[in-house]
């Protein structure tokens, strides 16, 4: 649920400006995964800022439970183990919305106001005007919206717009033991991330580097990697992310060319008839009809 | 207007139950369009109002789409072999501009080549629509798809749903644009007149006459 309404940078399915006066600065949250110790103290923070409350689950194995999204569960920790160099490395990721410069969700919304992004960079649902078609599902490129099984809307971490907007950090950033997540503008997060990437590089990790993929114009949820290079190895996070070539022409070029198309359909239509004029099976042909009757 | 000739001789074009059948499927159409295009247009969103609210237009709307396809697949087993292209139907499409104008081209049974390419267009269009209609269902079938095959569903649903409203425009115009045609699917008769200039084959095979 949002709470700003002044400063908003972009509406779902709404061809005209939104409301955005005020300018806030961009806001981002920095995971640095070499820090995290897979706590889940985020997902705990989570689940009771939000009053959210995931089915207890069972033990797949692994560290991880929930071991998905839900809309029960706006994050979850995913641990995975990748074997290189005969060296194993536990990767741990905090894994939740990315809060898109470019969100695929907000792309593929055909409900007016069903999803906003602030100008503070936060992407965000409000469920009373959602219509539960999962387009959101199908538009994101980092597969983190979930709907509902009981009232059929969509749910993702919304990055407590709430707390933000009264000038509080996230739940979870609150709560983090480690100081594996931060939050802050997006200018100092990048900063923070300098810092933390020099001193990973300058103990053999040379490939550490800063996610904040481009292809969906940055994020406002970044990670720290020390295998920025292979960003796959962390339970799937994508290299490249950008919006499906699908949904772009779906919410792009298609709309044009079926205006185009059907506005030609009917425009052809009626200047047909008032130029041409009806096609009518004449009176004469009624003549000669009743003729071969007789005949 | 001339008072209705007493004299008329008429045709049975579609039977009874051809012409329910028919219109089954056009309230349907009528209805999916509708709301179709309030989630393709966001500013045609309100006439998601159609069904009362946005969402129960989300919800009804695949529902009424599996009537259309059953109701459509009825009519697709009546026609498709009174459908299939011949020699003069190439003939009428080559001439196109000339019916156009109100002439008509070759020897036409009991559908001519545009009617004909209609249908196909419909069908394939219908097929499109039922097949990415049912990958994108939610809450009951999308989940058992992969994304990526979603995302074409969902383009191919709207590209085939834009074709299938843009024929059917074209369909209604030809139906207002030949005079008495209306009547064979709301009365199920034409006129000997209508059928000689329009379909003479067709007219010569039912009647039995030469002309």
């Amino acid at each position: 649920m949002t709470v700003p309404s002044l400063d908003i940078q972009r509406r779902s399915a709404s061809p005209t400006a939104s409301p955005e006066a005020r300018n806030p600065a961009e806001i981002a949250q920095l995971i640095d995964v070499s820090v995290c110790i897979g706590c889940k103290a985020c997902q705990v923070a989570c689940s009771e800022w939000n009053e959210l409350r995931a089915d207890v689950g069972t033990c797949v194995g692994v560290y991880d439970n929930p071991t998905d999204l839900s809309s029960q569960a706006w994050t979850v920790m995913r641990f995975a183990e990748v074997e290189e160099n005969g060296k194993l490395e536990w990767l741990i990721r905090k894994d939740g919305c990315m809060h898109c410069a470019d969100p695929g969700c907000l792309k593929a919304c055909p409900s007016p106001g069903a999803i906003v992004q602030h100008k503070n960079g936060i992407v965000d649902y409000n469920q009373e005007n959602c219509i539960g078609c999962g387009y959101c599902v199908s538009g994101c490129p980092f597969n983190v919206p979930r709907l509902s099984p009981t009232d059929g809307k969509a749910y993702k971490c919304n990055m407590c717009s709430d707390r933000v907007a009264v000038g509080l950090e996230p739940a979870c950033v609150k709560t983090c033991p480690t100081g594996a997540i931060q939050f802050g503008s997006k200018e100092d997060m990048k900063e923070v991330a300098a810092t933390r990437i020099a001193d990973l590089q300058s103990r053999g990790y040379t490939n550490a580097g800063l996610y904040d993929p481009p292809g969906v114009g940055g994020t406002h949820t970044m990670y720290v990697l020390h295998h920025a290079d292979k960003p796959e190895q962390y339970s799937g996070l994508p290299n490249d992310p950008s919006i499906s070539m699908a949904v772009g022409l779906w919410k792009g070029a298609l709309k044009p060319f079926a205006t185009v198309g059907l506005a030609a359909a009917g425009l052809f239509g009626f200047f047909h008839y008032i130029t041409v004029g009806p096609n009518r099976a004449d009176d004469e042909s009624h003549e000669d009809a009743r003729e071969e009757d007789r005949s | 207007m001339k008072e209705k000739l007493p004299q008329e001789k008429l045709i049975r074009r579609y039977s009874a139950a051809e012409r329910i059948n028919h219109w089954v499927v056009a309230v349907c159409f009528v209805l999916l369009a509708i709301s179709g295009l309030a989630f393709f247009y966001p500013a045609f969103f309100w006439l998601t109002g159609v069904f009362g609210t946005p969402e129960l237009a989300r919800i009804v709307h695949p529902f009424v789409g599996v009537v259309m396809f059953v109701a459509f697949a009825r009519q697709f087993f009546r026609y498709w072999h009174h459908n299939l292209l011949n020699r003069e139907d190439v003939k009428w499409m080559v001439a196109v501009k000339e019916v156009m104008k109100g002439n008509e081209v070759g020897d036409i049974g009991r559908y001519n080549g545009g009617q004909k390419a209609m249908f196909w267009v419909m069908v394939l269009c219908m097929a499109a629509l039922l097949g990415s209609g049912i990958i994108a269902w939610r809450p009951y079938f999308a989940a058992s798809f992969p994304i990526p095959v979603i995302r074409i569903a969902l383009l191919v649903h709207a590209t085939s749903a834009v074709v299938l409203i843009a024929s059917i425009i074209v369909h209604v115009y030809a139906a207002l644009w030949v005079q008495g045609t209306i009547r064979a699917m709301v009365e199920g008769v034409v006129t000997h007149a209508w059928a000689k200039k329009h379909h003479p084959r067709w007219y010569r095979e039912t009647t039995g006459k030469k002309a």
